[in-house]
């Protein structure tokens, strides 16, 4: 179940591979092919460094089902230092208290757990603070 | 275009119904929409409805509703357009008796949410939001509006507190719709003190889901018998309007794009300016929703959509009665038919038939569905046909 729509987003889950329009040269995350910055097709692909801070966050106490291991769990959008706003959870939090405008990094981790018969996980990208982020 | 009227309007009560079948919710609400236009027959069914097929395991709406409510034959189909379903479906209607291909459509909205257990009711309705890159990464509906909420409290500087008008406001009016999931008013103080649910979203930001169906009769007004058994509303206004899909790809998060373009079109098609409307029926699954929508309906400046809810104007007594029957907060959250809630209860309003609810003088409503996090807008204008 749903193998191959997981599979055709490895890029973008592991490597946070995504678009520059040649045009206009607007960096684009999650791919969409045509520009939405100037209507050109955009199909070069780029790597994004997986570096942001965090534009706004939330906290999820009553997950979907696939989620329910990891409840709470905390979410947020985070803005790329190349512009885009990509939609994440946080990890490795540990203590530290989220705040908007705090710098993170991307990381790769289990994104759900196995909720069919086939017992398979989900991985993907999270973010996470940059813990001494004056030395980055 | 010719001229759309409301000839009838049905609807059920709005909470859990575990004794009754989607088909039978959607029976009731018919059954009583055709009593209200004296036995209309209608030549094209439209049906709103968001999750059926995840939540009931029935899909291929419009011929089961046709069958089971005795129109067998006639054109049928289902609309979905997530949480705007129901308005999607009264467009569909709409543009059917408008343009003249048909004399007579029904629509109806209906929607069963509460025979799953949560999670699962979760993961369905996240499928209404981008499943690739927000609901594989485990967000919902309701930390969508929360992540909004966040935002909008740290670019405008605005307390969590600012919000609690909306919520109290529709509590107030659910407290006199027999209709309404919750007929209990709540107060500020409880607002304050209520527990988080996805912070900075407490348990009185959020509408409950449930189950309900709501139908309405169009036709057009030449159809009908001169003395009508009541006042007729006639739509003046119709637009949909779409934004991105996900939250994240838009450049101004909490500027609701689709919403203000379709609130602009509805209003021009009717000659009306917003300050001209006398009720505004809107999208208030959470609070942060209905100052934003203020603000793309141009009522309020950016960051200033809450002071709406300050002192008394959006009560039924107010500037800008908001919600008049409780709205999604407190009449409930059917999904697919609430939309069509809205339209009803809206009409109702105009016919002077709203009872304890009644906004004195109303002759012009205002009337929004949105799906997903503002990504389909749906607006109508009803005004009283003179
Ligand atoms: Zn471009």
């Amino acid at each position: 179940m749903d193998i191959p729509r997981h599979w055709r987003l490895r890029k973008q889950r592991y490597a946070l591979v995504g678009e520059v329009c040649d045009n206009c040269d607007a960096k684009l995350f999650p791919p969409r092919d045509i520009c939405p910055d100037c209507g050109e097709e955009a199909k070069t692909l780029y790597s994004f460094s997986g570096h942001g801070e965090v534009y706004s966050y939330t906290t999820v106490y009553d997950p979907p089902v696939g989620f329910e291991e990891s409840a709470p769990y905390t979410v947020a959008i985070v803005k790329l230092d190349e512009g885009p706003l990509v939609t994440a959870q946080l990890t490795d939090l540990e203590e530290k208290e989220v705040e908007i405008g705090m710098p993170v990094e991307m990381v790769t981790r289990k994104l759900r757990s196995a909720t069919d018969e086939r017992g398979m996980l989900v991985y993907g990208y999270k973010f996470r603070p940059i813990l001494n982020a004056s030395l980055v | 275009m010719k001229e759309v009227v409301i000839a009838g309007v049905g609807q059920t009560p709005v909470g859990e119904h575990y004794d009754i079948s989607l088909r039978e919710l959607a029976y009731k609400a018919v059954e009583a929409a055709r009593a209200d236009a004296g036995g209309l027959h209608p030549q094209a069914l439209y049906v709103g409805n968001m999750l059926a097929a995840t939540l009931s395991r029935q899909g291929h709406l419009g011929t089961l509703i046709a069958d089971f409510c005795g129109m067998t034959g006639i054109e049928a189909s289902a609309i979905e357009g997530a949480g705007a379903s129901g308005g999607l479906a009264l467009r569909m209607g709409y543009l059917a008796v408008a343009s003249g291909a048909v004399d007579t459509a029904i629509v109806v909205g209906v929607e069963k949410l509460t025979d799953q257990t949560v999670s699962n009711v979760n993961a369905a309705i996240a499928t209404t939001t981008d499943a690739d890159y927000e609901a594989e990464q485990g967000l919902t509906l309701t930390a969508l509006a929360a992540l909004l909420m966040r935002r909008y409290m740290h670019e405008f500087d605005v307390p969590q507190g600012a919000f609690g008008g909306f919520p109290i406001t529709a509590h107030a009016n659910g407290a006199t719709n027999p209709n309404a999931m919750y007929q209990r008013a709540i107060n500020p103080d409880a607002y304050l003190k209520a527990g988080m649910v996805s912070d900075p979203l407490n348990m009185f930001d959020i509408a409950p889901n449930a189950d309900g169906a709501a139908v309405i009769l169009l036709t057009r007004p030449e159809i009908l018998p001169s003395k009508f058994s009541h006042p007729l509303v006639q739509i003046t206004g119709s637009s949909v309007a779409t934004d991105t899909l996900a939250l994240h790809d838009r450049p101004q998060p909490l500027s609701l794009h689709a919403a203000r373009v379709s609130i602009e079109s509805a209003c021009q098609q009717a000659g009306v300016s917003v300050g001209d409307i006398d009720l505004f029926e809107l999208y208030d699954a959470y609070s942060i929703y209905p100052p934003l929508i203020l603000e793309a309906a141009g009522l309020a400046e950016a960051g200033q959509g809450w002071q709406w809810a300050q002192n008394g104007q959006i009560s039924l007594q107010g500037e800008l009665p908001v919600a008049t029957f409780g709205g999604l907060k407190a009449r409930g959250n059917p999904g697919g038919a609430t939309g069509v809630y809205q339209i009803v209860e809206a009409a109702l309003q105009l016919r002077s038939q709203a009872g304890k609810n009644q906004v004195l003088d109303a002759k012009t409503a205002l009337v929004q569905s949105l799906g997903g996090a503002a990504s389909t807008a749906v607006t109508h204008v009803l005004q009283t046909n003179n």
